[in-house]
């Protein structure tokens, strides 16, 4: 195993951690702000992959995709507070779950109705196409590296709102006390439906960025959104912060587990079996290490 | 009653009385969620089979299985018991195929399989009521491995770590004889593969050959060509047929896979089968849906020589498969698989569209491994 | 006089016995295996509802028992049916009651170390660490291949009960049934006695209970023990019923659907999850045969529930509930 194979490794685990931020960012903030757990968040990353591959199949332009797909996201996603979980943050989680798990089914059915039932196509655009080389000799693709630096910015991005302006200021008012900042005479249902749609647009950037990278079909959502509340929760529910510390050790950790464990099972077992048993012991694993940061941290990392 | 009116109907003549009998088909596919493609192309198929055979005495019961075991098992069961269909069709994954199978032949029930054969139902388990009329699970890729014994000598070999995706690999092994330079098992439902295109890059693998289904298929074809590693890549038809290839576009261009079928295979009924389709439905047929449409002709065919009421008779009439198929000759083994041709194509571009051309045959009349434990 | 929601209890009850015997007059045995559906999920979710509604534990991993109950059913019938001893020489068995202790015990000890994990966090970390454990158990099913992984496990023939058919519909129909009546009076044993007392302290007021000398710690996990053997009791059947085990029972999503008919019914009353389980079986099955977009539909109609019918179908019929 050369350096260079590691290092790709280790850009590939940081590519999905990135990701993943992306996507367990809006849920945290939606989390911290409303105190609401929204299933269909996922939903919201489809419908951004969905949307940049139509507009981009229609104008020849990814980059018109993805401004489309944060608008498609954000508009999905400010509908979405507006007509239904406006009506859901008095209630306990339990409705909360219920209802978003609703939203999914109707998210999905509701594109493939749209959209149709083949998967859809969407290249990366050819400015991104192509590759740099790493130290140690190896390669590492250019498009991957910018959803990187797209995610470091958004980071960068959401610090700066939170911390330095006025819109800032009350998602953080928000979050440490929501009946005193509607007391202060702030609009607070705007506030909320665009934190919302704040999120929303997050998770359709997320879709419109991997969308170029695999399928673009109906349900691709599900897993992402699944591993977003793996980082959520080892990050500390509500905290910007510990959403982009859990998913870079998310990402790391089940990148390198695929690409470690059956490799070390190798120095025991026979080639095949290694491969059947590391693959399954990696795709535990993150759970497993979520299961083991929750006993000794029951409130994750970083708890808000 | 009924009893009566049936019989004074088949002693109204012999050559009519199979056809003047209603006859109940049972459909369950997948018509929603992220596979719906296929399922969709299947029902299509067969709805236009059955169309333009004319035959106003056949009725079909088409349901959505959500691509879920549990459903799946209980449309089985009120196909079978509150619709009485005499025959049922349509499963598209094997692990369906596996949940309804065996307790429907169990109850004296035909099935046909339209796709997926599962090896547990290929051998020893094997039965008289279960036709496959698709393809034994490890067909595909034993026949890329036989192909790749031509050109390579150091493959690197992966598929999602679940029965099928353990059956591909055994069944590429079992023909080709160079070394591997990996065997890699990928998590069910993976999206990225950014980590395993690495792996490959570093092996020096001087081909690859990967069985990953539908969505995973399309996101590892898309990676793999904007990594830019040019080690050539093989993979079982599944991952380059009409419904996935408008998907990953220009990046599956020339890459060689296996199939039974192809459009341009040169026969009567396949020209006939492709130009319905396109007319009819203003795309292009997928493998599902030629496997779908020899699945419709072949009950046809078996209901014109003998009535579906009398068991024995109809399952020999199945059995003879005297009907034309778009994959040209078609044979039943003793295991109710088919012995057929395995070709290679190579994915080209027609009319901007892309879609595949035969290129080579890698079996002829290939029988699956399995048949020989099948006491039948 | 008896309150209202009592007669519609016993109207419900009635409801789904007597739908198998008129399927059975009419000759229309199909509606007999809906029914043993209706059962079995019913079955399920009272077992969910131990935790849910009695310790407002939301669990998002039921399926993990459910599935596992499954399993254990499959697995012992396969040794059986290919008389292969399993582990440490031990026999496999059709035998029902053994499967179902089987079962029972197997989710008991399951449960016990994911409720003793899950049970440190709270609210929305509870919800999504009961998630994790059943994702870790559902990927392990997939990808060990042992008894099948993804495609699962086939039953060749149903298990047996002694002197019982069960391979006829409308007798197994009737061993679900009464599962389900015991399962109901366990429900309502454990919410009259002090545990049960304890239990819905605990939900309302941690301290309070502390307070007293008791540990609501223990309390909550041995709640969540018996929650887990009922539902995994359930999956036993439900393996049954289909003859087929796999790993779509442990799936998220089947999680999901057990919460469902809890809250459509109507949460934290004994007879909300059979009123669940009624109406999702009845929408499932009607909306399925009028149009394959009938998971579109399926949503709209959840989502209605949850913003407008407060305290689900018994809400709706019944009024408030005298259990919150």
């Amino acid at each position: 195993m050369s350096t260079a194979l590691l290092i790709e490794q280790l850009l590939n685990g940081l590519q999905l951690g990135v990701m993943l931020f992306l996507m367990a960012a809006g849920l945290t903030l939606i989390f911290g702000v409303m105190g609401l757990i929204n299933l269909a968040h996922g939903s919201l990353y489809m419908i951004g992959a969905f949307a940049c591959a139509v507009v981009a199949s229609l104008t020849g332009s990814f980059w018109l995709g993805l401004i489309a797909s944060l608008a498609a996201a954000a508009a999905a996603g400010a509908i979405m507070e507006v007509v239904v979980i406006r009506r859901l943050y008095d209630r306990d989680h339990l409705d909360q779950v219920l209802a978003t798990f609703a939203l999914i089914l109707i998210f999905s059915e509701g594109s493939r109705w749209v959209f149709g039932s083949f998967p859809l196509y969407l290249d990366i655009p050819p400015v991104l196409q192509g590759a740099v080389s790493l130290p140690g000799g190896g390669q590492y693709q250019l498009y991957r590296l910018a959803i990187i630096a797209v995610g470091i910015a958004v980071a960068l991005g959401l610090y700066l709102l939170i911390s330095r302006t006025r819109l800032g200021m009350r998602i953080r008012a928000g979050e440490s006390d929501r009946e005193m900042i509607a007391a202060l005479g702030i609009d607070i249902q705007t506030l909320y439906t665009i934190v919302f749609a704040l999120g929303a647009a997050l998770a359709g950037l997320a879709g419109a960025l991997v969308g170029a990278l695999q399928s673009v079909q109906v349900g691709m959502g599900e897993p992402v959104l699944i591993l977003a509340f793996v980082v959520i929760v080892i990050g500390g529910i509500g905290s910007i912060k510990g959403a982009l510390i859990g998913a870079i050790l998310v990402g790391l950790i089940d990148t390198m587990g695929r690409f470690l464990l059956p490799k070390t099972l190798a120095l025991i077992l026979p080639a095949a079996q290694a491969g059947m048993v590391g693959g399954a012991l990696a795709s535990m694993l993150i759970y497993i290490v979520m299961a083991l940061i929750l006993a000794f941290r029951p409130r994750g990392l970083f708890a808000a | 009653m009924r009893k009566i009116l049936a019989t004074s109907i088949l002693s109204l003549g012999l050559a009519s009385a199979a056809y003047a009998e209603p006859v109940k088909i049972g459909v369950i596919t997948t018509l929603s969620g992220g596979g719906a493609g296929l399922g969709i192309d299947m029902r299509d198929a067969f709805t236009l089979a059955m169309k333009q055979s004319g035959n106003k005495d056949i009725e079909l019961v088409i349901e959505d299985d959500a691509q879920k075991p549990e459903i799946a098992v209980q449309l089985a069961e009120k196909m079978i018991q509150s619709d009485k269909v005499d025959l049922l069709t349509g499963i598209i994954w094997s692990n369906l195929a596996m949940a309804v199978v065996p307790n429907t032949v169990a109850q004296d029930i035909i099935y046909l399989s339209p796709n997926a054969g599962p090896s547990a139902l290929a051998g020893a388990n094997c039965n008289a009521n279960y036709f496959n009329v698709a393809y034994q699970n490890d067909n595909f890729h034993e026949a890329m491995g036989q192909y790749a014994n031509k050109d390579y000598k150091k493959t690197f070999i992966l598929a999602p770590n679940y029965p099928a995706g353990k059956d591909a690999l055994t069944g590429f092994k079992r023909f080709y004889k160079g070394e591997l330079a990996g065997e890699v098992y990928t998590q069910v439902g993976q999206t990225d593969y950014a980590a395993e295109i690495a792996q490959i890059r570093d092996s020096g693998a001087d081909s690859v050959f990967f069985f990953l289904p539908g969505g995973m298929g399309i996101s590892f074809m898309k990676q793999y060509a904007q990594s830019g590693v040019k080690t050539p890549v093989m993979g079982p038809g599944f991952s380059f047929d009409q419904d996935v290839l408008g998907a990953i576009g220009d990046a599956a261009l020339g890459v060689k896979n296996s199939a039974t079928w192809s459009k341009d295979l040169d026969n009567d009924a396949n020209k006939k089968f492709v130009e319905a389709f396109k007319t009819e439905y203003k795309r292009l047929p997928s493998i599902y849906a030629a496997q779908s449409w020899d699945t419709a002709n072949l009950i046809l065919a078996a209901l014109s020589k003998a009535s579906v009421k009398d068991k024995d008779a109809f399952k020999a009439a199945l059995k003879a498969a005297d009907f034309k198929s778009v994959r040209g000759k078609f044979v039943f083994n003793n295991n109710n698989h088919p012995i057929q041709n395995v070709y290679v194509r190579e994915v080209v571009k027609e009319d901007n569209v892309l879609t595949n051309k035969i290129v080579a045959t890698a079996f002829e009349d290939h029988k699956d491994a399995y048949a020989d434990k099948c006491k039948m | 006089m008896i309150a209202r929601e009592t007669i519609i209890n016993t109207i419900l009850a009635l409801l789904l016995l007597a739908v198998p015997l008129i399927a059975m007059a009419v000759g229309e045995p199909f509606y007999i295996t809906l029914s043993t559906r209706v059962a079995i999920l019913a079955l399920a979710a009272v077992g969910l509802n131990i935790a849910l509604g009695l310790g407002g534990l939301v669990s998002f991993g039921h399926a993990a028992f459910f599935g596992i109950g499954g399993y254990a059913a499959g697995i012992l019938a396969t040794h059986a049916f290919n008389a292969e001893p399993m582990l440490f020489g031990v026999e496999g068995t059709t035998s029902m009651p053994w499967i179902w202790l089987v079962a029972l015990t197997v989710c008991g000890l399951v449960a016990l170390p994911i409720g003793a994990i899950s049970l440190r966090t709270s609210g929305v970390y509870f919800i999504m660490i009961t998630l994790a454990f059943a994702q870790m158990i559902y990927y392990f099913a997939i990808s060990w291949p042992a008894y099948g992984g993804e495609d699962g496990l086939s039953l060749s023939v149903r298990n047996s009960f002694p002197l019982i058919n069960t391979a006829k519909p409308l007798p197994f129909f009737l061993i679900c049934y009464a599962l389900l009546l015991l399962a109901m009076s366990l429900f309502a044993l454990i919410r009259g006695s002090r545990f049960g007392a304890a239990l819905q302290t605990a939900r309302q007021n941690d301290t309070r209970l502390a307070a007293v000398g008791i540990a609501p710690f223990n309390i909550r996990l041995i709640a969540f023990i018996i929650s887990a053997m009922v539902t995994g009791l359930a999956g036993a059947l439900f393996a049954d019923l289909n003859r087929f085990a796999s790993p779509s029972m442990l799936s998220w999503h089947m999680s999901g659907e057990l919460i469902v008919l809890i809250i459509l019914g109507g949460k934290g009353r004994l007879f909300g999850p059979l009123a669940g389980a009624m109406l999702y079986v009845l929408f499932e099955y009607t909306l399925g045969g009028i149009t394959e977009r009938w998971q579109f539909f399926l949503g709209l109609i959840l989502l209605g529930v949850v913003l407008f019918a407060r305290g689900g179908l018994l809400g709706l019929l019944a009024g408030k509930a005298r259990h919150g």
